[in-house]
């Protein structure tokens, strides 16, 4: 089964959840004893831990308060007109205390295949993490919400990214993260802010490899995101993700996104957004659109 | 995009001032003053009736003198002309271990009171952030 036709899988079971769970909304979601309230647990980020799109939050994926449990599984598409990433994967968080999770990237790169005349026209990545949140309440406590997470990555088709200087075909982030939803705090609407820090050596999340010629040695790279939900259903924000520049052969820029969150209910979440790559391996003003959809139990 | 997104983050920070300073009908008339705020408490109870992660810790209580001290309580923390007579917070759920499953259901049962009575999401934004600081004093007392 190609990746493309599970995420149609994933898509139609999800949305067949949903069509029932809209009705069980009117009465509160009670068949669903995750309790956290909607939205926050995030969405899915394009490494698998819980956030926006790009850049992770301290929150743990799914609803689960800190006597239950909860679990997600997302699909992800990126599409820059050179390049588009596949993502899937899933999280499990227990006890609004730590949350492992897993994603599979695909990015397909057929205008850097044709240019260059390579053999191959995608990369693979498959990424494991663990989060551990440390202390702190999203809403419910005056400092914000604190994790530490680890993403061990492994690059599974490592010919390219060791052509163009990558030295290693895996490697593991390390994530510091802060997040805070202040209630009406943006108009009298609730706010969300989230600042990550990581120390990571990764080209391109580590599609490109790990560490370069230019640059071998992990970086603290700070990625910040803010987004103010318009009701307790709709989120708008922005994310900006600063990138290392291990190589001299392709130049990395820091990524940036726009993006709206759909969270009808506790089953299903739903976020579109505009993303800005800049330049991604020789090809420049690399934008697009992002869309994933992540579904809770 | 990276100007879209500087000028985003600036105008968030201008707004989050102006926010400050701007002169608004008070909390307390936002929420009908004390006959707002009574209707709320009295939908709040009749969907916590429904919820059974906290209903059963509603059994034999006295509903009306719940009614009663929420409302009064509600009343002074938003700024209204009341007196709460009861306990404080922490007294009040001290001893029964309240858990951070039933904290959460609680909130989710009070905005779903309020959405049903149709008040607006600032209005009640601004009544879940005079609420939410009794979180320390509930869960785990």
């Amino acid at each position: 089964m190609t990746m493309n036709q599970f995420l149609l899988i994933f898509i139609t079971a999800t949305f067949g959840c949903t069509a029932h769970a809209a009705t069980l909304d009117i009465d509160r979601d009670q068949a669903i004893s995750r309790s956290r309230l909607l939205a926050t647990g995030g969405a899915s980020t394009i490494e698998g831990a819980a956030g926006g799109g790009i850049v992770p939050m301290a929150v743990l994926a799914g609803y689960g308060a800190q006597e239950e449990q909860g679990a997600v599984a997302f699909g992800s598409y990126v599409d820059t007109g050179d390049y588009q990433l596949e993502v899937v994967g899933g999280s499990w968080s227990w006890r609004n205390r730590i949350e492992l999770s897993f994603a599979q990237q695909k990015l397909t790169h057929d205008s850097l295949t044709k240019a260059l005349s390579l053999p191959t026209d995608s990369i693979s990545q498959r990424i494991i993490s663990a989060k551990l949140r440390v202390a702190g309440d999203l809403i419910y406590t005056p400092m914000p919400q604190i994790s530490i997470g680890v993403q061990h990555k492994k690059n599974l088709d490592f010919l390219v990214p060791g052509a163009v200087g990558a030295k290693k075909d895996s490697g593991t982030d390390v994530n510091l993260t802060a997040t805070k939803l202040i209630l009406g705090g943006f108009f009298n609407r609730n706010l969300l802010l989230n600042a990550n820090l990581r120390y990571t050596n990764a080209n391109q999340t580590g599609l490109v490899g790990f560490g370069g010629d230019k640059n071998d040695d992990k970086e603290l790279m700070p990625e910040v995101s803010a987004g103010v939900l318009l009701n307790r259903h709709w989120l708008v924000g922005t994310e900006y993700r600063q990138k290392p520049n291990n190589l001299s052969f392709i130049k990395e820029d820091d990524w940036q996104t726009a993006f709206i969150g759909w969270f009808p209910n506790k089953r299903v979440a739903l976020v579109a957004a505009y993303v800005d790559l800049g330049e991604v391996a020789t090809f420049k003003d690399q934008t697009g659109w992002y869309l994933s959809l992540q579904g809770s139990f | 995009m990276k100007q879209l997104f500087t000028g985003f983050c600036l105008s968030f920070l201008l707004m989050a001032c102006a926010n400050q300073s701007s002169t608004e009908q008070s909390l307390y008339d936002a929420l009908g003053q004390y006959e707002g705020i009574t209707k709320i408490t009295h939908q709040l109870i009749l969907v916590i009736a429904k919820d059974e992660r906290v209903k059963h810790r509603y059994k034999g209580a006295n509903m009306s003198r719940f009614k009663k001290g929420m409302s009064d309580y509600v009343c002074v923390a938003v700024g209204g002309p009341c007196e709460y007579s009861g306990d404080n917070m922490q007294l009040v759920h001290a001893g029964h271990n309240y858990t951070n499953t039933e904290f959460n259901a609680i909130v989710d049962d009070l905005i779903l009171a309020m959405e049903q009575l149709d008040i607006p999401v600032t209005t009640q934004n601004r009544l879940l952030a005079k609420l939410a600081p009794t979180y320390k004093d509930v869960v785990y007392q």
